[in-house]
């Protein structure tokens, strides 16, 4: 690290003695030095307290979960009855069942789908690959609360128009067509699709060509190269985009409240209790899935780092 | 783009239909689920309502030209949300500069997934968290004790305000962040040792090679506020309106469906313009960017 002193002790272009300014350079020097440890301390502060406040209402969220009491407000003792209670709540795990059924299925089609367009994006005429592009912009950039709404009135009027048919071809037992489950998963995979095929053509783009020809050059059939070269390759951010996926929807509320229906997804259980008034076994709900995710992350991290091992491993030998 | 013209001129015989093949599917979920809906709300949005709730076919402009007269909401949208943007970025910029430049080795992504395990639990529990905190026997009571007797803070703007940072700061650090941690040192040292303070570094050098970072966090953080629904009503009780409640209130309660897709349809185009915006200037800044560097 260059110094100022040193920097003013060779011989200036401005022309003037190195005597005369380098006193005032010196000191300078320092106060800037100082300046820069007290804003450098402001900032650790500071960071702590954004931090604070990025932990306080989880860690209230579990301190109340253990809490006997039924008032979130006052501390009475220990007690796991809100986790027996929100365990024999039977629209609560009703809820959960199908957000965790919508959730992976939406993971699934929104990985494969998304990673298939981003894969063969490169090679369709340009026309087309800006129609592609554009589409997946749109998928992204128009707001939850508008698809969820549009979903709505596009598949209501649909589906009055279909089932007058249906009944018509296939009688008295012909399905009926409804919201539910299938529609918010319809609506979840289109964003979530998108996002995928973003992260796999970002990685794409930042992969190395030159084994994929050599690959090439070496004979191997299209698959092959699929499977030994570029899959292998692409696995963090298809695996990033499905955990992305997944998360986007179990968490979403906008979509799903617009589009599932008769059916209740978490969120939209967590919604109607929390307008109802106090209930602490949200508390419990909360606390159980925030340990779900915490192991989740420390599972993808765990793997990752051994993929990486095995990686490095692999390549030395 | 050379590298895409290279793909194009390697390409063999039966490639093309095979790339068709794979497109197909997301194509066609694209068509039903975003385009066919896009459609239906266009057209209702010119249609009227009919007498008891929802849509009667028509063709006329009334929808939008009552857009002028109830403008208000879409107003009021705008300025919250401008304003919660730059709140957040006032909040997160320092965070994301400590992180990136402060931080050496693994501590770096300890903090950083640190910044967006709470963006991991579900945002009704993050919000229900902060009702309870800012709710009579929060918050407002410690302050009772200081001498702040009957300070209310749920279901005000503030706790709104407070709401929206504290659920998108992650999309505001980590851009940033990221543009941050591209910012080479030695930038930074030169420019100590050519005795410019500390603000002058931030200002005349860290800032203008974090733009690129800083507008990408704006458009990530203000895209999802002008479409905010369960904040408003959660912690704002109904009183602060977003263009989320707005919609919401005229396809659920008010069931006037054409104006709700007239209203729409106009948030969507604006979105697209703003990200279209947003992609021109963002690639100027990186040109920009990349010439001052090579200077």
């Amino acid at each position: 690290m260059a110094s100022p002193a040193h920097a003013s002790g060779g011989p200036r272009r401005d022309g003037l003695p190195a005597s005369e300014t380098g006193g005032t350079d010196i000191r300078a020097g320092r106060r800037a030095a100082r300046l820069e440890r007290i804003g450098e301390r402001t900032a650790w502060i500071y960071t702590g307290l954004v931090f604070g406040f990025l932990f306080l209402p989880i860690l209230i969220v579990v301190i109340y979960s253990f809490n006997a009491g039924r008032h979130v407000t006052e501390l009475t003792g220990f007690s796991t009855q809100w986790y027996t209670i929100a365990w024999s709540d039977r629209f609560l795990m009703n809820a959960l069942r199908n957000s965790l059924t919508i959730a992976t299925t939406t993971a699934v089609l929104a990985t494969v789908m998304g990673t298939a367009s981003a894969l063969a994006m490169d090679r369709l005429s340009p026309r087309l690959r800006w129609l592609m592009e554009l589409l997946t912009y749109v998928a992204i950039i128009v707001p939850g609360i508008v698809i969820g709404i549009a979903t709505l009135i596009f598949l209501v009027t649909a589906f009055d128009w279909l089932n007058p048919w249906l009944a018509y071809l296939a009688g008295v037992d012909a399905p009926h067509l409804g919201l539910g489950a299938a529609s918010v998963v319809a609506a979840h995979t289109l964003f979530t699709m998108a996002i995928v095929n973003v992260l796999v053509r970002t990685r794409m783009r930042g992969m190395d060509r030159n084994l994929v020809e050599a690959s090439e050059d070496l004979f191997a059939t299209p698959w092959r190269t699929f499977v030994q070269v570029t899959f292998p390759q692409l696995l963090p951010a298809i695996m990033a985009g499905a955990l992305l996926a997944f998360t986007f929807s179990f968490d979403d509320f906008i979509i799903a409240f617009f589009t599932s229906g008769q059916d209740q997804t978490v969120p939209i259980y967590l919604f109607a209790s929390i307008r109802r008034g106090v209930n602490p076994s949200v508390n419990a709900i909360a606390t159980v899935l925030l340990g779900v995710t915490i192991m989740a992350i420390v599972l993808a991290g765990l793997v990752y780092r051994r993929g990486q091992r095995r990686g490095g491993a692999g390549a030395q030998g | 783009m050379p590298r895409t013209s290279r793909v194009a001129q390697n390409d063999r015989p039966g490639r093309g239909s095979r790339a068709a093949l794979l497109v197909l599917p997301a194509t066609l979920w694209y068509v039903g689920f975003l385009v066919a809906p896009l459609i239906v709300l266009a057209i209702m949005s010119v249609g009227v309502r009919s007498p008891n709730g929802g849509y009667q076919p028509a063709l006329t402009l009334e929808q939008f030209a009552n857009l002028t007269t109830r403008i208000t909401p879409l107003t009021n949208t705008l300025g919250l949300a401008a304003l919660n943007t730059f709140i957040c970025l006032l909040v997160a910029f320092p965070v994301a500069y400590t992180l990136a430049l402060k931080v050496r080795g693994n501590w770096k992504l300890v903090l950083v997934a640190l910044v967006v395990i709470p963006f991991w639990t579900s945002f009704l529990i993050r919000t229900y968290a902060w009702m309870t905190l800012l709710g009579a026997n929060g918050v407002p009571r410690i302050l009772g004790w200081v001498g702040f007797e009957d300070v209310q803070l749920l279901n005000t703007p503030f706790a709104v305000s407070l709401g929206i940072v504290y659920n998108y700061l992650p999309l505001m650090v980590l851009p940033i962040f990221v543009s941050l941690e591209r910012l080479d040192r030695s930038f930074m040292e030169a420019s100590r040792d050519l005795g410019a303070g500390p603000v002058a570094t931030i200002r005349q050098i860290v800032l203008p090679l974090a733009a690129p970072g800083i507008l990408s966090g704006i458009v990530l953080v203000f895209i999802p506020i002008m479409g905010e629904y369960l904040i408003p009503i959660l912690l704002g009780g109904g009183k602060t309106y977003f263009l989320g409640n707005a919609l919401a209130d005229l396809f659920l309660q008010s069931r006037n469906w054409p104006f709700g897709s007239a209203l729409a349809t106009l948030f969507v185009i604006g979105m697209v313009v703003l990200v279209a915006g947003y992609l021109a200037l963002s690639r100027r800044l990186v040109r920009a960017g990349r010439e001052s560097s090579l200077l």
